[in-house]
């Protein structure tokens, strides 16, 4: 059984990796790239811990192949930041204290990002309905929400 | 053992040529079912055939005919764009139902109609906009009516070495409009345990002059229900049609018993859908939808 | 008894000390870490729910290229230690059992062999080649069945424990246990009105986001060390040495980051099999629970069916109760039905009442601690009932309960009498707020229940180093879920006098930090703070010292305050010194400064929360969504307000899971249908509003700060809060949850069935 060799750009830097056809991309960002940061909850795309982007469209790691990265361009969690900068997004989690376990949180992250992106100014029930496929078991959402439109609220000023 | 390959062609003929010299190669769009299956063991694809980079099955066209939408175009994709939306409200809907964000920024229309579930969202959608499947494969190309492409739980008309490459769905005449209306547990991300979807064309003293009804999750397929439609034709789409289409429809559901609801739950709440779909659809085409 | 004190930093709402790793991704946990040569592993699990293994042949799979090592229940030793987990003791022999299966499989997923190969599809691809030969039996799928005299039985050796009378026959149920009080008889004779109704719950699992992971490994001299995820690392090591034969002294557990556990990873279920697979394979061996195992074969919660009377006088006293608890325990004994009948009656005061609960056994994975355990099922009857009395005495549902209200004097239903506690504080706070008196809307429903929740207390213990530059780390052995590190840097901060981001907080493995119990029972804040605060007064004594011997005083003569030591009147060139100044001479004065406690910490505060629910109902589908949710709950003391906060909505949110979507689906043959986040319905960010929260402070006098426990009270009133206001808004009083809108549509048209023809 040989390996493909796939080529993409991972978080902005050029990245290789060696995978096989049938292996998942999130599998080859955790451990043909040691991007440990996007999760594994459930293998089957319906708890959102995979979330990363895959040419800025929010995707399940989980449910993309591998090989499908070839040429890309994706962004995970470890994307997020710029050298020692926090992404609002990240500053807000932490003053809202909006994670406990915090397992959940890279995926609601970069789903929260994909929002922001798409819809600076999202409502409430919006940014709810935007994160429903990324579970949180242990923070019932409150403060992740409130985290969100407060970092869309601190974002709509400048440029990010 | 041997190794599960993966392809990517890059024209229709290409794929077609893949598919039929190996019979358990499988179409890969969003992959948001097969990778489910594959991983658990459901499927066995001796081949992953990636459609992706094939231009016909990833574009969206609306022209004079209507629409042609790619198979393999997200769901995402299909969401942000406001030509479609504005035209066919109610397919918009379904499209935008399927799963999470996440999903949708990989699930196809395409993946969903030949995946074939009873419950899928945008089948019912399809069918009352009247939507024609275009198919090519080793004997060439041919149109399918979306209302016969599933024939029962996971399967489709597709013969060996044929795949689905575009919908067409033709543009809605004057005073038309649609809606789809699915019932489910939580607030997002669970399978329809029920679905409608309903058209309706208005006259211009605002009766109803066609209609289409057709009810997903309660069947082994999605089903029109020509009684429902009946039931609308040549009326004002007022609460007594409303009401005998949901009773029709209700009659028509053949469901199942299983882990997400009833037969008896699933046949309610058929006739509870179609008619909130059908007064959506109504208001709809009352306040002219922007087209013509 | 501590007097009222000025906090500088308790109370505060710093940013956690671990919050930067955990948003940039760079957290550890479980599945996370690699080592160097290490194989995969993969289990082998049952396809029966209840059959005899008649014989396991694996010759096949070891001689598969790749495969390094395959192990069966055959590999390891019987057991029959007994070891602290959580807050009771557990028989070894039954949890080795449940990790590999010996001679019976006793649910769909038991393990039966394990498999470590270089690749984890080698590993998959042998363990398919497995032959086991199984005899398989009928099933017993729920309660009913289990009690039925014509069951087959589980574990043929099995009698009731505490049985009334003649426990010589062979049992599905584990134990009896009862609770009594007064005189059951004359206390109903007296009612003015008795209510009586049964409620069943079905299973449910914690549905924590992170699947079990650990990597092992194990040399050739005995030595193991185990990386994994869990909430007790101490009770990992001692499992897993008595269940692989390794002696503990030689096992070394380093807990990852932990991604959730709420009670469910206090066992062990992957560690020892990974240990016997790399002892085997002389490699380290690494395994991941796919999602489907972490449903099949880990420990969810019981479910249960509760027959519960309640009477009361016209005015709303109650007099007396009774209450019958079957509780599921899975494959092996164990469930909380023991929990369930002390928590049942904690929050009222009753001269009479006489609770009996029952352990049965079932084929279903054996049941670990899922927050609570066996309160809020309880909650759930009990609440119900008193919802219905308040209704047909036509008193408010808060003054009924307010009436009745457990104070402090007051024996528990479980025996010691109450200290100071806060239920009616807690009610009073929920009558005066705006959400009980907010107008409804149409198809709306209001609905209140309480909830309680001893708190443990048990073993802890804390180190906390000085450094050089006046900074102090602090290390416990309890792995972190819920914000514990944040709110032991506060306590530092305040005990030592500086800032809390000049705290580092840690967790240690189990060779550097002492002997700690798990993460759990609402313990860490309360039992492992104590620690912490006693280690950081002994390093504050410590700095006294110092300052004494550099002033040539006594060190009684030597004050302390905000941080400081402050010389006595008069001393010759002395001048107040910071902890700083004076950790910067610590090696000309004696040298490094550790503080240390480790203790037995008393049963904490018992604690109390009442939850507010609106509903909103669509009649016509069965439906059902929260809209306004307030949590109101007696922490003692908030030493870091918005984690507490966080602790209160989070239970509240499994509690609406339970109550509305969840439940294990079952097939008759025994196989969990629904083992997936797409059927096992968790609530999503749509499905919920935002949880408003009360902190009501009621001091528990056996803590310096007055803390009690606050993470397991809150998931306890939601599943009758919810079914509360499903009454209310319906008219139907729900006895068996979920309230999944078939179910619920199915009541109504039966309600609204009846007709009143004109």
């Amino acid at each position: 059984m040989s390996k493909l060799h796939i080529e993409t750009t991972v978080n902005r830097e050029p990245a290789e990796f060696l995978c096989d056809p049938h292996e998942t991309l999130l599998s080859a960002l955790r451990n043909g790239l040691g991007l440990t940061g996007t999760k594994e909850g459930c293998a089957t795309g319906d708890c959102g811990a995979c979330s990363v982007l895959l040419d800025g469209r929010l995707v399940p790691a989980c449910l993309v192949l591998a090989p499908e990265a070839h040429g890309r361009t994706i962004t995970t969690i470890e994307g997020l930041s710029r050298g020692d900068a926090l992404h609002p997004l990240q500053q807000k989690f932490l003053e809202h204290a909006a994670l406990q376990c915090g397992i959940c949180t890279p995926g609601f992250l970069v789903a929260a990002k994909a929002l922001l992106d798409a819809n600076p100014n999202p409502s409430e029930a919006e940014t709810r309905f935007w994160l429903a496929g990324n579970l949180c078991r242990c923070t019932g959402y409150d403060k992740i929400i409130r985290a969100v439109l407060d970092a869309a609220s601190d974002m709509k000023g400048s440029a990010v | 053992m041997n190794a599960i390959r993966y392809e990517t062609p890059r024209s229709v003929a290409e794929a077609v040529r893949l598919m039929a010299a190996d019979s358990g190669a499988r179409v890969l769009a969003g992959g948001t079912d097969l990778l489910v299956q594959f991983r658990t063991g459901v499927r066995q694809p001796s081949a992953f055939v990636d459609v992706k980079r094939i231009p016909e099955l990833m574009s969206i066209v609306i022209d004079d005919q209507g629409l042609r939408l790619g198979a393999a175009a997200s769901a995402a994709v299909i969401a942000e764009h406001r030509e479609l939306r504005r035209l066919w409200p109610g397919l918009a809907e379904s499209v935008r139902l399927i799963g999470s964000m996440q999903i949708q920024g990989r699930g196809s229309v395409g993946g969903n109609l030949c995946n074939a579930s009873p419950a899928a969202d945008t089948t019912c959608a399809l069918i009352v906009n009247r939507a024609l499947c275009l198919i090519a494969g080793p004997n060439g190309e041919r149109t399918v009516p979306v209302d016969s492409f599933c024939v029962g739980p996971g399967r489709t008309v597709l013969e060996p070495g044929e795949l689905l490459v575009a919908v067409r769905v033709p543009r809605p005449a004057a005073r038309t409009a649609d809606a789809y209306l699915r019932l489910i547990p939580r607030t997002e991300m669970d399978i329809a345990v029920a679905g409608a979807g309903v058209s309706v064309t208005l006259d211009a003293a605002g009766v109803c002059t066609a209609a289409r009804v057709a009810i997903g999750a309660v069947a082994p397929t999605a089903v029109r229900v020509p009684e429902a439609e009946q039931a609308l034709i040549g009326s004002p789409l007022d609460e007594g049609a409303l009401k005998r289409a949901a009773a029709a429809a209700s009659s028509a559901a053949r469901p199942i018993d299983d882990k997400r609801g009833t037969a008896t739950y699933r046949r309610t709440v058929a006739g509870v859908l179609t008619r909130r779909a059908a007064a959506i659809a109504a208001a709809r085409a009352r306040q002219g939808n922007g087209h013509e | 008894m501590t007097a009222p004190r000025e906090f500088t930093y308790v109370g505060t709402r710093p940013i956690r000390h671990d919050g930067v790793d955990k948003v940039t991704g760079r957290a550890s946990y479980g599945a996370d870490m690699t080592w160097p040569g290490m194989l995969h592993g993969f289990v082998l699990r049952s396809p029966h729910a209840h059959a005899r293994i008649v014989s396991i042949d694996t010759s096949a799979a070891e001689a598969m290229p790749g495969v390094q090592a395959v192990i069966t229940g055959r590999d390891l030793p019987e057991t029959t230690a007994k070891i602290a987990l959580g807050e009771a003791a557990i028989d070894l022999r039954d949890i080795g059992d449940n990790v590999i299966a010996r001679t019976k499989v006793l649910y769909h997923g038991h393990a039966v062999a394990a498999v470590a190969a270089t690749t984890l599809d080698i590993a998959r691809r042998a363990a398919e080649t497995i032959a086991v030969v199984y005899d398989v039996l009928e099933p017993v799928m729920s309660i009913d069945r289990a009690i039925a005299a014509d069951a087959p039985i589980l574990h043929p050796a099995m009698r009731t424990k505490g049985a009334a009378a003649g426990a010589g026959e062979p049992s599905n149920v584990a134990s009896r246990m009862e609770l009594k009080r007064g005189d059951l008889d004359a206390g109903f004779a007296d009612a003015d009105l008795v209510v009586e109704r049964e409620f069943r719950t079905p299973m449910v699992h914690q549905g924590y986001i992170e699947p079990h992971a650990c990597i092992a490994r194990c040399g050739e001299d005995g030595r193991a060390v185990v990386w994994c995820t869990t909430q007790g690392p101490f009770v990992v090591r001692d499992a897993c040495a008595a269940i692989t034969g390794l002696d503990p002294a030689h096992v070394k557990v380093i807990p990852s980051e932990i991604g959730g556990g709420f009670g469910g990873k206090i066992v062990v279920y992957l560690e020892p099999l990974a240990l016997a697979l790399s002892r085997k394979a002389q490699r380290p061996v690494k395994m991941v629970m796919g999602r489907d195992d972490v449903f099949r074969a880990t420990g969810p919660t019981s479910g249960s069916k509760i027959r519960v009377k309640l009477g009361a006088k016209r005015d709303g006293t109650f007099v007396a109760a009774s209450a019958s608890l079957w509780y599921e325990a899975g494959a092996y004994s164990g469930s909380p039905a023991g929990a369930g009948a002390m928590c049942a009656l904690a929050p009222y005061r009753i001269a009479n009442f006489f609770i009996e609960a029952y352990d049965v056994v079932v084929n279903k994975p054996k049941v670990a601690a899922y927050r609570a355990p066996g309160s809020p099922i309880a909650a759930f009857a009990i609440e119900s009932v008193v919802d219905e009395i308040a209704r047909e005495l036509k008193i408010d549902p808060i003054e009924l309960r307010f009436k009745n209200a457990s104070e402090e004097g007051d024996r528990a239903p479980y025996g010691p009498k109450y200290g100071p506690i806060g239920l009616k504080a807690v009610l009073d706070a929920a009558r005066n707020h705006p959400h009980w008196r907010a107008p409804l809307g149409a198809n709306h429903g209001r609905g209140i229940a309480v909830g309680f929740w001893f708190n443990a207390g048990m073993n802890s213990s804390a180190t906390v180093t000085v450094n050089a530059d006046g900074s102090a780390a602090v290390v416990t052995g309890n792995p972190d879920i819920g914000g514990t590190r944040a709110a032991q840097a506060i306590m530092v901060a305040e005990e030592l006098g500086i800032p809390v981001d000049r705290v580092r907080s840690n967790v240690g493995d189990t060779d550097g930090s002492g002997y700690t119990d798990v993460t759990g029972g609402s313990r860490v804040c309360y039992a492992t703070g104590m620690a912490v605060i006693r280690a950081a007064e002994d390093a504050r004594e410590q700095l006294r010292a110092r300052a004494a011997t550099i002033w040539n005083v006594s060190k009684d003569a030597v004050e302390w305050t905000d941080g400081r030591a402050i010389p006595p009147p008069a001393t010759e060139k002395a001048s107040a010194m910071t902890v700083a100044e004076l950790a910067a001479k610590m090696t000309h004065t004696g040298g490094p400064i550790v503080g240390r406690a480790s203790l037995y910490a008393p049963m904490a505060g018992p604690a109390f929360g009442a939850h507010i629910c609106d509903l909103d109902v669509d009649r016509e589908t069965g439906c059902s969504r929260v809209v306004r949710y307030t949590v109101f709950q007696d922490v003692g003391r908030a030493v870091h307000p918005s984690y507490v906060e966080g602790q209160m909505q989070g239970g509240a949110a499994q509690g609406i899971g339970w109550a509305l979507n969840e439940g294990y689906v079952y097939s008759a043959d025994g196989v969990m249908e629904n083992a997936g986040f797409l059927d096992y319905r968790m609530p999503v960010a749509s499905d919920l509003p935002m949880i408003d929260t009360v902190i009501v402070e009621v001091a528990n006098p056996l803590h310096p700060y007055g803390v009690r426990g606050v993470g397991e009270v809150p998931i306890a009133p939601p599943l009758a809060a919810v079914a509360n206001a499903m009454r209310d808004a319906t008219g139907i009083r729900f006895t068996e949850l979920p309230l999944s809108p078939p179910r619920v549509l199915e009541a109504i048209e039966a309600a609204t069935a009846i007709p009143v023809q004109v």
